[in-house]
């Protein structure tokens, strides 16, 4: 098993440690807004945990995926919520 | 998608300590035992990342007793409905289960208590518990500075935990005055099963600031939290950081025991000597029975094992232990009461609904959770009243009174299947 995992975040390449989460791959690229609220404000993570819901990511393709919940894949490509 | 059926003699929802323990004790009378969980980990929030990073001598134990079972682990399934009586239907990236059981253990674990003030929903602004499962995946904080708030135990656990990935904290504020905290902490540190901690948490607080009667009023920033303000009722500090961890300890995850028809006392599943809920055969065990910490729940999760599988002679074995681990519930629950300001440190203005973005202002003009929510969308969005619902419990005195299905976001694939099911 490699130690790190190869990933898109916004169709920038990221690179993290094999088991870091979607919601840490999008923090390492740099990315401190994963969700635009209903009024338009940045939101990113707080509870960690799957349950407020402000980690919602678009995860190869498939949308409202919370990235806190979610494992890196290799080539995975994760879209915020510019 | 395919659809899978699967019958067990006991199922547990929630694999954190409390689970585990269940599942280990039920295993043991041979009969058919299933521990599920939502997320592709074991260990709940407390135990978290310990497959991956072994750190917990207790939680490595528990963890080598489960695979010593024959316990069937289902992880990535989320208990979305209750369709039919003693079965339960989930959500797995394969597709829906329908899981047939005889007897329920519920240990879905606790959550942190997030409360409004100006400047919460900034990036930046994150749990202390949340912070720490954080970064136990990776997520980047080291050289960050960070400011913890709040109150209960959980800051200092949690900031310990967290200092280890790097973590600069500039202050700990706990709002709980000081002459209720140290004496709690006093006891706390005669009990051996807290022991292991207290070390690593007396290492941190000699290179940390830790104030008590010390709270949050607000946070700002541009596009994520640049500063913080706190105060203690006389004066005022404003301190520049990259993130601020603010919780205000734990509320018990209910939602499942809810869907069931479970009696709740004071927001917490009641439960008889044996754990038994008011609904025959469904068992609970750990925080949503009363917040207790890790240890607490595996006590708890071995009498509620023991007692679904018929082993009531072994749960009663349990008894001194967890009477004497109510005690702690009671003590924790009474040292960390909120004080007064807090439940007024958001504005008109200042967001009570993060998922639909309702002021709680617009919410304060109802005279009842039901009719703020038809009318504003308060509570039905994509945390259906998780975070705002048990904020609303603290401001109001009032918040999420039922849970409908699916209990959790869905694919419409598993719903239509419930449907057709006979």
């Amino acid at each position: 098993m490699n130690d790190s995992v190869e990933l898109l975040v916004n169709g920038l390449p990221v690179s993290v440690p094999t088991g870091a989460t979607v919601a840490t791959a999008v923090a390492v690229a740099g990315v401190s807004r994963f969700r635009k609220s209903v009024f338009g404000q940045p939101r990113s993570p707080v509870c960690g945990m799957g349950v407020c819901m402000e980690c919602r990511v678009t995860i190869n393709g498939k949308m409202q995926s919370r990235s806190c919940q979610t494992i890196c894949e290799p080539g995975m490509e994760v879209c915020t919520d510019a | 998608m395919r659809d899978e059926s699967f019958t067990f003699d006991i199922v547990i929802t929630g694999a954190g300590p409390a689970g585990i323990a269940a599942a280990c004790a039920a295993a043991e009378s041979g009969q058919h035992v299933a521990l599920l969980d939502a997320t592709p980990w074991l260990g709940g929030q407390v135990w978290r990342a310990e497959q991956l990073h072994p750190s917990e001598p207790n939680a490595q134990k528990w963890l080598a007793k489960l695979y010593g079972t024959r316990v069937t682990v289902m992880d990535q399934t989320n208990v979305i409905a209750f369709p039919k009586e003693k079965v339960l239907l989930a959500e797995h990236p394969s597709g829906p289960r329908e899981i047939h059981w005889s007897k329920l253990i519920l240990a879905t674990g606790a959550r942190e208590l997030f409360l409004p003030f100006p400047g919460w929903t900034l990036p930046g602004v994150v749990g202390p518990a949340g912070l720490h499962v954080m970064a136990k995946h990776g997520w980047p904080v080291a050289g960050k500075q960070i400011v913890v708030a709040g109150t209960g135990p959980l800051l200092l656990v949690a900031s310990a935990g967290i200092k280890k990935y790097g973590a600069e904290f500039l202050m700990i504020a706990e709002q709980a005055p000081r002459d209720k905290v140290t004496p709690f902490f006093r006891h706390v540190m005669r009990q051996p099963a807290c022991a292991a901690k207290i070390p690593e948490i007396k290492q941190m607080l000699s290179s940390v600031s830790h104030r008590c009667g010390v709270w949050p009023v607000r946070a700002d920033g541009q596009d994520r939290v640049e500063r913080v303000t706190l105060t203690d009722g006389t004066q005022n500090w404003t301190l520049a950081c990259d993130m601020l961890a603010c919780s205000f300890h734990l509320v018990p995850n209910v939602e499942l025991a809810m869907a069931l028809g479970c009696e709740l006392d004071a927001g917490f599943v009641q439960v008889d000597q044996r754990l038994q809920t008011s609904i025959p055969d469904v068992f609970c065990a750990g925080e949503p029975t009363g917040i207790g910490g890790s240890d607490c729940a595996l006590v708890d999760g071995q009498v509620a094992g023991y007692c679904a599988s018929d082993q009531v002679s072994k749960a009663d074995a349990c008894m001194e232990e967890r009477a004497s681990w109510q005690r702690f519930r009671h003590d924790m629950a009474a040292t960390f009461t909120l004080r007064d300001e807090i439940k007024h440190l958001a504005t008109d203005d200042t967001l009570l609904c993060r998922c639909e973005d309702v002021s709680l202002g617009r919410v304060r003009q109802h005279g009842s959770w039901r009719s703020a929510k038809l009318e504003t969308r308060c509570g039905m969005g994509a945390c259906q009243g998780r975070i705002c619902g048990a904020a609303s419990h603290v401001l109001f005195d009032q918040g999420m009174e039922s849970v409908r299905p699916p209990l959790m976001p869905a694919r419409v694939g598993a719903l239509a299947n419930a449907a057709v099911t006979d």
